[in-house]
């Protein structure tokens, strides 16, 4: 074993923090005065005041979800929460800009070297706000916009005026009304018309502070006969208290687009991650989402595809992980809203130690969508004998055109596995990783490889010391 | 005189409460190859999973001594590390892990130093070719979809890795046809050079192509006839009752 790998044992790797400096930091709380004072800070225009101030008002009328976790999300006390944080005082351009505590997390978490090695582009949020943020020049003379959110609201304001919410409406969900009402940071990535982005662009997420809402916002449109990959990776200190962090991710892929957006979710397991994640297709587009759920106290997160032109695919793969005291609440919506489109839906989970994993999944196609297809497997993996695993899968089928394949399966890890892998001089804890990695290996071989290997990794580590 | 490999003394082993094996005795030394051969349920399985730890064998009399050491203090792994092998009549399927991945860690385990890329690429192919294995096999998943034969040429492939000094066959020519048999013995000759060689089987036929030194005949746990290759061609033409005092 490697000294990096005994380190870590027992323990989440991500746990350190810096000292919390700020320099602007609200009071704990929410009101409308504050979602007002987060749009004056930022100048916002009036429209985008508007917007937050409806949203906010929404938040305080919807209920809390009566599905999910009901205990955890009741837990939440929105009075403790901090709802804006700005850690530096601008979005730098080089890394040797950036603070130094903040550039030394972002060093731990290797974002400045695997920029260097194989991403074309990179936004890095501490708390708040973008600390840093990159795009390659080659990138940039094809017309390709990657900003964080903020900068894209100074420079683009009518493109984003024109899509922003038309994906996830305040009104969505309750979280949606609080991302709306609150929301700071995230991405905003356009791909022109015929743009083919090679290298993936990468936004890593991280909080510092205790008590911290992280709130960010993406937008991405890629326009007709474009591709783009897009990463994102988050982490957080280990506290005893709680954080929140309630993104909105709104997709637009135009005719023949393609979009793919990978996560690797890692936060520590004192934070609360209720995101809403939503993609338009057009005409024969594609939408692919990659989504791996490791960390966090509670996830409820379900990737949404709306196939909404003829001939359009959606793709979503995703893993969870649920160890102890952990409940990953995740899964898939497809809207099958046109004819001849296509799903294809992976879900994969693994409860181990009381750890809860649900999968919850909308497949729909209305009455009109002729001709539709959809394949789902879902396959859950209990290590032992008081970890959890519950389906929730609903089906509306408007038509007797579709052709549909459902397959679940729910097992143990064997011991006649154990014992032959054991017999090959693997340790039972090494046996056990390997079994992991192979249960989520459809996951992993769809990441970029420096991001599989992490994860594998990851895994082996959450493995130790599973058994006895 | 050649090393002691294996010993087991006066074994009693059951499952889920059943005495499988009543007072086994054996010994087994470098460079032999002893056969084993018995009916179905005679316990031969069994002797080969408890001697590489089976967690559901429970030795409840007696003892196994590997290079002199008790057994019972070795895990499977350390056991594994130690030089022993178990080529398995069911090998398990791993979904997801690739041939090649798990070639590599395991081979990184058992000799507690990860093999050098290049040497063990060619290590790797070159025993590939002498078991007529498709590169193809590296990237399936281990034992995934793979036919009777694969399964068992894959067994064989990790042995000639490992280079054990103890060789359990588990019915290692069940399910080959005549060539794939062919290039199994040839594997199992290799390695019984230096090795001790335990080989479990119904058939005479693979005792035609790997040569024991001794036969044993265990009817209903219990090793009741020993003697040379001529025993199995004995008991192709006999069968058992004759040796089966119970029947």
């Amino acid at each position: 074993m490697t000294d990096e790998a005994q380190d870590v044992i027992g323990d989440y790797r991500y746990g350190f923090h810096d000292p919390e400096n700020s320099t602007i930091r609200f009071d704990q709380g929410l009101s409308e005065q504050v979602v007002r004072d987060i749009s004056e800070l930022k100048n916002e225009p009036e429209w985008m005041t508007d917007i937050r101030v409806k949203a906010y008002r929404h938040f305080v009328e919807r209920v809390m979800p009566e599905w999910g976790n009901c205990d955890l999300l009741n837990k939440i006390d929105f009075e403790s929460i901090t709802y804006f944080l700005r850690s530096s005082n601008k979005t730098e351009t080089s890394w040797d800009d950036v603070p130094d505590d903040i550039k030394n997390t972002f060093n731990r978490l290797g974002i400045p070297e695997a920029e260097q090695k194989w991403l074309g582009g990179v936004t890095a949020q501490y708390e708040s706000e973008a600390v840093y943020h990159s795009i390659r020049e080659d990138l940039e003379e094809q017309g390709v916009i990657f900003l964080d959110m903020d900068t894209g609201m100074k420079q683009f304001p009518e493109i984003i005026k024109k899509y922003f919410g038309t994906v996830i409406p305040y009104s969505d969900n309750k979280f949606s009304a609080l991302n709306t009402a609150v929301w700071s940071g995230g991405s905003f990535l356009y791909i022109p018309k015929g743009i083919s982005v090679e290298m993936p662009v990468q936004a890593y997420f991280r909080i510092n502070a205790k008590n911290m809402g992280q709130f960010e916002r993406t937008l991405i449109i890629a326009d007709e006969g474009s591709s783009v990959h897009y990463v994102e990776g988050c982490t957080a200190p280990s506290y005893s208290t709680d954080s929140l962090h309630s993104a909105v991710v709104e997709l637009i892929a135009m005719e023949g687009a393609k979009i793919r957006y990978s996560t690797v979710q890692n936060w520590s397991s004192n934070v609360y991650n209720l995101v809403t994640k939503r993609a338009v297709a057009h005409k024969n587009a594609t939408i692919e989402w990659v989504d791996g759920n490791i960390g966090s106290k509670l996830t409820m997160k379900y990737p949404s595809v709306l196939l909404k032109g003829e001939g359009a695919h959606a793709e979503v793969i995703s893993v969870a992980y649920a160890g102890e005291g952990q409940h990953q609440d995740t899964g898939a919506k497809v809207h099958h809203l046109a004819s001849n489109t296509t799903s294809n839906i992976i879900s994969k989970s693994i409860s181990k130690k009381g750890g809860r994993s649900s999968y919850r999944g909308l497949l729909q196609v209305t009455p009109k969508s002729t001709g539709c297809r959809s394949k789902i497997v879902c396959d859950a993996l209990i290590l032992d004998d008081y970890s959890r695993s519950d389906t929730y899968p609903t089906m509306e089928i408007g038509n007797s055109t579709a052709d549909l394949e459902h397959e679940a399966s729910v097992s143990k890890v064997s011991s006649d596995q154990l014992f032959y892998l054991m017999s090959r001089g693997f340790t039972e804890d090494a046996a056990m990783g390997l079994i992991v990695n192979g249960f989520f290996e459809p996951f992993t071989r769809e990441l970029p490889m420096e991001y599989a290997l992490e994860l594998n990794k990851l895994l082996e580590l959450e493995m130790e010391g599973s058994i006895g | 005189m050649a090393e002691e490999i294996l010993r087991i003394e006066n074994l009693h082993v059951s499952v889920e409460g059943t005495l499988i094996l009543k007072g086994v005795n054996l010994t087994i030394h470098r460079g032999e190859i002893h056969a084993i051969m018995g009916r179905n349920g005679a316990g031969k399985s069994t002797l080969a999973n408890v001697v590489m730890g089976h967690p559901a064998y429970v030795i409840t009399e007696g003892s196994i001594f590997y290079k002199g050491q008790p057994l019972e203090e070795l895990a499977v792994f350390e056991r594994a590390r130690a030089g022993m092998f178990l080529s398995f009549q069911y090998p398990a399927v791993i979904p997801g892990v690739q041939v090649g991945t798990f070639l590599k860690k395991s081979v990184t385990s058992v000799r507690d130093e990860a093999p050098k890329g290049r040497a063990f690429r060619k290590e790797l192919t070159s025993a590939m070719e002498q078991l007529s294995m498709d590169k193809s096999f590296l990237s399936r998943y281990v034992n995934d979809g793979f036919s009777g034969g694969e399964k068992k040429r894959l067994e064989i492939l990790q042995m000639l890795l490992l280079k054990p000094h103890l060789a359990l066959l588990d019915e290692t020519d069940s399910g080959l046809d005549i060539d794939a048999l062919r290039i199994v013995a040839k594997g199992i000759n290799e390695v019984a050079v230096d090795s001790a060689c335990l080989i479990i089987t119904h058939y005479q036929r693979l005792l035609d192509l790997v040569k024991p030194d001794y036969v044993h005949a265990m009817i209903n746990g219990t090793i009741v006839q020993t003697g040379g290759p001529e025993l199995a061609l004995e008991l192709e033409d006999r069968g058992y009752d004759w040796l089966d005092v119970t029947a």
